[in-house]
């Protein structure tokens, strides 16, 4: 018949000091790996496409497949 | 709100209280009075307070029972005295005065959820059947892009623009060998 009084105060600020640091962590943990598995490899991607990147050759490319307007493909 | 009205009411039957207000043809028959059972037919007067069985209202509006027999009228005069004096099936006894059910007795488990899913189902099912018809006799004719031969043509224009040539789709292609990396 007689239980104990429940807790009636600091259940805020209890669940807070739970919930907060684990909160940072999952946070930083999704930043970083985001960093790691999309930001960087895309960087680099970037990097590797251009170090071999001759424009002119593209150009000329894109040329003769006819895709321009203002210049037609060579033959014609 | 209709649904704490119907909680636990006919519990384990396989059709909600909804399912048979929506068959019956009284009116507001959602609303329980002062009797242990629960009357189908019965309209009740919704402008006084009512009583429900909801786990987020502890106390309602009003007492379960209000009609007491005499019994029920000595007891109420026994109460008005120390507490400590009654037994405990009289407790029990007020409690029941005052409440229908036990939170225990309002949180059990009811099959309602296999009729809604079951209903859920139905009205799914009969949705697709009605897209499918549509598909066939509503649509309109399909517009040429969607032909396969425009499709691959389209695919080699956009590789001769080199479309997203770093990480997309002209990046996938190998332009020396002409197919696909």
């Amino acid at each position: 018949m007689s239980l104990p009084k429940p807790v009636m105060r600091g259940l805020l600020g209890r669940r807070l000091r739970f919930h907060l640091p684990i909160a940072f962590a999952l946070s930083i943990v999704a930043a970083a790996a985001f960093k790691y598995t999309v930001t960087e490899p895309r960087k680099q991607a970037y990097a590797d496409f251009y170090k071999q990147y001759d424009a002119v050759k593209e150009f000329n490319a894109m040329r003769e497949a006819g895709i321009f307007e203002s210049v037609r493909p060579s033959g014609e | 709100m209709m649904l704490g009205l119907t909680a636990g009411r006919f519990g384990t039957r396989f059709l909600g209280r909804r399912v048979m207000a929506l068959v019956t043809p009284s009116s507001a028959t959602m609303a329980s009075h002062g009797h242990g059972h629960a009357d189908v037919s019965e309209i009740a007067d919704m402008s006084k307070p009512m009583y429900c069985d909801r786990m987020d209202t502890p106390l309602p509006d009003r007492a379960y029972k209000d009609e007491l027999n005499a019994a029920d009228k000595t007891l109420k005069e026994k109460e008005k005295g120390p507490w400590n004096q009654l037994t405990k099936e009289e407790k029990i006894a007020l409690y029941r005065l005052m409440f229908r059910k036990t939170y225990p007795e309002m949180k059990q488990k009811t099959d309602e959820w296999k009729t809604v899913m079951g209903g859920i189902f139905i009205f799914l099912g009969l949705t697709g059947l009605l897209v499918w018809w549509q598909s066939i006799y509503v649509y309109p004719a399909q517009p040429r892009t969607f032909d396969s031969e425009w499709q691959a043509k389209q695919i080699q224009r956009m590789l001769d623009m080199r479309v997203n040539p770093v990480e997309g789709l002209a990046s996938k292609w190998d332009y020396e060998k002409g197919q696909w990396k």
